[in-house]
C-alpha cells in the first residue's frame, strides 16, 4: 500500500538490435521436461562507481550479481532450465558480455548463455542484457531496460521473460505477484490475513490486520484490484480491495452471504455466489454502473463461477445433479452443460487464460486431486495427488497452476499444516512456494508489465 | 516344517490381534456416530438446562436427523418462553470439500435449522444465518469422528 510508485513505474525498454535468427535453440514446454536446456548465466557487469553508488541506495554489495541470481533462480524453478554453476564459468562478466568466447561456453556445456551489465545513469538503473546461442555462435536477443534503482527485482523478472518467450516462444509469468491467504494460529482458530508477494516469494507484504476473517481473493486481470471475502462485522461480503492506495468497499448490496468472488476478463464485473434461504446461485455485478444481474436460478448450490477468457462462457460448481460437479453455461446463463462425469466429485473450475483447457479439484476415494479437463469435459488429466488439496490458479500463460495443500492431524488434532504449491500443466516440476506463515488460496496476476 | 508351523501359528495370533484392536477402535467411534452423524455429547454446550445448542449432519448432507429435529424442538420452546431473545443460527462443514462449496452447504445446514425453527412458531426475524464454512472447526482431528462433530448448525445467542 505504502508503494504507491510500484507499478507507476514504466520501464523504458529498448531493443538493441534487431533480432532475425532461425533454426536456433528451442524449449518445448508442452511435455514434461526430464532434461532442462543446460544454460550460463554470467553475472551482470558492473563498473566500480556504478557498483558503490547501488551499494550505498540498496544495500546489495553487488547489484548485478544479484539480478543474475533472480534470472537464474526464476529459470531454475521453471523446471525447463538448467542453470550452470557460475564457478565453471572461465569468461569474465565484462568480456563475455562484448564478445563470448562460444568455446569455453561449450566446453562446461552451456547450450545458451545470458550476459549484461549495469550503470548508474542519471541516478537510474540501467541495464542491458544479451541472450546466446552457444552452440550456433549467435546472439538471439539483446535489451536494454531504464528505471528506479528499487525496481532492480523485477528487472530480473523482466530478463527471465523476455528470455523465456525468446526460448519457448510462449510468454513468461516471471514479473508478476501472488495474492494469497497468510494463515497462523490452531486450527481451530486460524488468524487470517491477506498477503502479496512476488511470484518468487520476494516483496511478502500483509494487506489486513487479521481481525477478521478474510478468504479467496482474486486478482483482476487488468489491474491491481483485488476481490475477496471478508467476514467484518461478523457478515460474509465479498469485497475489492485497491492495493495501490488500500481503498476497500463492499460489492453490491445483497440482503445476505455473497462468497466465491472473481472477476470477468476485462476486469469490469465480479462474478460470485449470493446465498440466502438455503440456495446458492450466482450473479453478477457490473463495477461501473453497479447493475446487479442475476446468472443462476436454480434451488441447487451454484458456486465457484469462473469466466471464460473471452468472456462468452462461465463455468461453475452446483450440486444440482445431487454432488458437486463442473458444469458450463454462455455467460448469461443459458445453455447449462454438465462436463464432469468422472468418478468423484469435482470443484472449483478455473478457466485456463489460454481458453482450451478447465482446471479443477477432484474428491475420489477419499483423496484429493488437481487435475485439468478440456472445456467439453473430455481429455481428463490428475496432475498431482493428496490428502487435501485444492482451489488452483492459473498463471498468466497458462502453463503452471498453483494451488493449496493441507496436512493431515494426528491422533492428538496436531500437525496441522498449509501450504502453497505450484505444478507444470505437464504434472511434473511440483514445487512447495515459500511463505513466511502457512498460506492457502492463492490467486496469480497478469504479467505486470506487458 | 515344526518352523513352518509355528510362524503360521503367530502369524495367525498377529492376525486376531490386529482383529481386536480395530474392534475396539471402531466401537470407540461407533458409539458417537450414527450412519455418519454425530450423536455425542462432547463438543455440545447447552442454551438453557436441557437446551443443546447444536444439530450434526451427515456428509454432504443438509438435512435434520430426528436426535437434531428434537434438539431444535427444545430450542424453540425456550425460544417461545424467552421472546426478547434473538439467535444466529451458524452453520458449519467438515474439511473434506473445497472452501467454497463448504460455505455455501453451512449456509444450508443452518437454514435447515432455520426452517424448522420456522414452523414451530418462531418469528424469522429473531434467526439470522451464518456459514463460517470449513473455517471454524471444534475438533482439529483429521478422522471421521472429528469431521462429524464439525458438520453442525450451532444456535448463538445474539443479544
Amino acid at each position: 500500500m505504502n508503494n504507491t510508485n510500484f507499478f507507476l513505474i514504466s520501464f523504458l525498454i529498448i531493443l538493441l538490435m534487431p533480432i532475425k535468427s532461425f533454426g536456433l535453440i528451442e524449449v518445448d514446454i508442452t511435455r514434461g521436461n526430464l532434461s532442462p536446456l543446460p544454460l550460463a548465466v554470467s553475472p551482470l557487469s558492473i563498473d566500480e562507481k556504478s557498483r558503490i553508488n547501488f551499494k550505498e541506495l540498496l544495500k546489495k554489495e553487488n547489484i548485478g550479481l544479484e539480478i543474475s541470481s533472480i534470472v537464474e533462480n526464476n529459470l531454475r524453478t521453471s523446471g525447463l532450465f538448467n542453470p550452470l554453476n557460475k564457478d565453471a564459468f572461465l569468461q569474465a562478466p565484462d568480456i563475455a558480455n562484448l564478445k563470448p568466447r562460444f568455446e569455453d561456453w561449450n566446453l562446461i556445456k552451456a547450450q545458451a548463455l545470458i550476459t549484461g551489465k549495469v550503470s548508474f545513469v542519471d541516478d537510474k538503473l540501467r541495464v542491458e542484457f544479451r541472450l546466446w546461442d552457444v552452440l550456433a555462435g549467435k546472439e538471439m536477443m539483446a535489451l536494454a531496460f531504464t528505471t528506479i534503482p528499487n525496481n532492480w527485482r523485477r528487472v530480473g523478472h523482466i530478463i527471465t521473460d523476455k528470455v523465456y518467450e525468446r526460448l519457448t516462444g510462449e510468454k513468461g509469468y516471471f514479473d508478476t505477484r501472488i495474492i494469497y491467504v497468510a494463515e497462523e494460529g490452531p486450527k481451530t482458530k486460524r488468524i487470517k490475513k491477506l498477503a502479496i508477494m512476488d511470484q518468487d516469494g520476494a516483496n511478502n507484504k500483509f494487506l489486513t490486520l487479521g481481525n477478521e476473517l478474510v478468504l479467496t481473493p482474486r486478482f483482476n486481470p487488468t489491474s491491481q484490484m483485488v476481490t475477496y471475502l471478508s467476514y467484518f462485522r461478523n457478515l460474509p461480503r465479498v469485497y475489492l480491495l485497491d492495493i495501490e492506495t488500500g481503498t476497500q468497499e463492499v460489492v453490491g448490496d445483497f440482503p445476505g452471504m455473497t462468497f466465491a468472488p472473481r472477476f470477468s476478463p476485462n476486469g469490469k464485473k465480479i462474478i460470485m455466489s449470493f446465498a440466502k434461504d438455503g440456495k446458492s446461485d450466482i450473479y453478477t455485478m457490473d463495477l461501473e454502473n453497479r447493475i446487479v444481474e442475476r446468472i443462476t436460478n436454480h434451488p441447487s448450490i451454484d458456486t465457484s463461477p469462473s469466466y471464460s477468457p473471452d468472456g462468452k462462457y462461465i463455468t461453475f460448481n452446483s450440486d444440482r445433479s445431487g454432488y458437486q460437479q463442473i458444469y458450463i453455461m454462455k455467460s448469461d446463463g443459458g445453455n447449462v452443460k454438465r462436463i464432469s462425469f468422472g468418478n468423484g466429485i469435482y470443484g472449483t473450475p478455473v478457466w485456463s487464460p489460454r481458453g482450451d483447457l478447465i482446471a479443477f479439484t477432484k474428491l475420489h476415494k477419499g483423496k484429493f486431486y488437481i487435475g485439468v479437463m478440456r472445456t467439453d469435459g473430455s481429455g481428463e488429466r490428475l496432475l498431482t495427488e493428496n490428502f487435501y488439496q485444492e482451489a488452483p490458479s492459473w498463471s498468466p500463460n497458462g502453463r503452471i497452476l498453483i494451488f493449496y495443500r493441507e496436512t493431515k492431524t494426528d491422533s492428538k488434532g496436531k500437525g496441522f499444516t498449509a501450504k502453497l504449491w505450484s505444478i507444470d500443466l505437464t504434472g511434473y516440476n511440483e514445487r512447495m512456494v515459500k511463505t513466511p506463515t502457512d498460506g492457502s488460496d492463492p490467486s496469480w496476476s497478469s504479467l505486470l508489465s506487458n | 516344517m515344526n518352523l513352518r508351523k509355528i510362524l503360521k501359528n503367530t502369524f495367525l495370533v498377529l492376525i486376531a490381534s490386529l482383529v481386536l484392536t480395530a474392534c475396539a477402535t471402531q466401537k470407540k467411534g461407533a458409539g458417537q456416530l450414527q450412519s455418519d452423524v454425530y450423536t455425542g455429547k462432547d463438543t455440545v454446550e447447552y442454551l438453557a438446562s436441557g437446551v443443546p445448542d447444536r444439530v450434526f449432519f451427515a456428509t454432504n448432507d443438509t438435512t435434520l436427523t430426528t436426535a437434531s429435529r428434537e434438539t431444535l424442538r427444545k430450542q424453540a420452546a425456550w425460544l417461545r418462553k424467552n421472546s426478547d431473545i434473538t439467535i444466529v443460527l451458524e452453520g458449519h462443514a467438515d474439511e473434506r470439500g473445497t472452501r467454497e462449496y463448504n460455505i455455501a452447504i453451512g449456509e444450508r445446514r443452518a437454514n435447515s435449522a432455520k426452517d424448522y425453527l420456522l414452523t414451530y412458531g418462531i418469528s424469522s426475524d429473531r434467526i439470522s444465518v451464518l456459514s463460517y464454512g470449513k473455517e471454524r472447526p471444534v475438533d482439529s482431528g483429521s478422522n471421521p469422528l472429528a469431521w462429524s462433530k464439525n458438520r453442525r448448525s450451532v444456535s448463538v445467542k445474539a443479544n
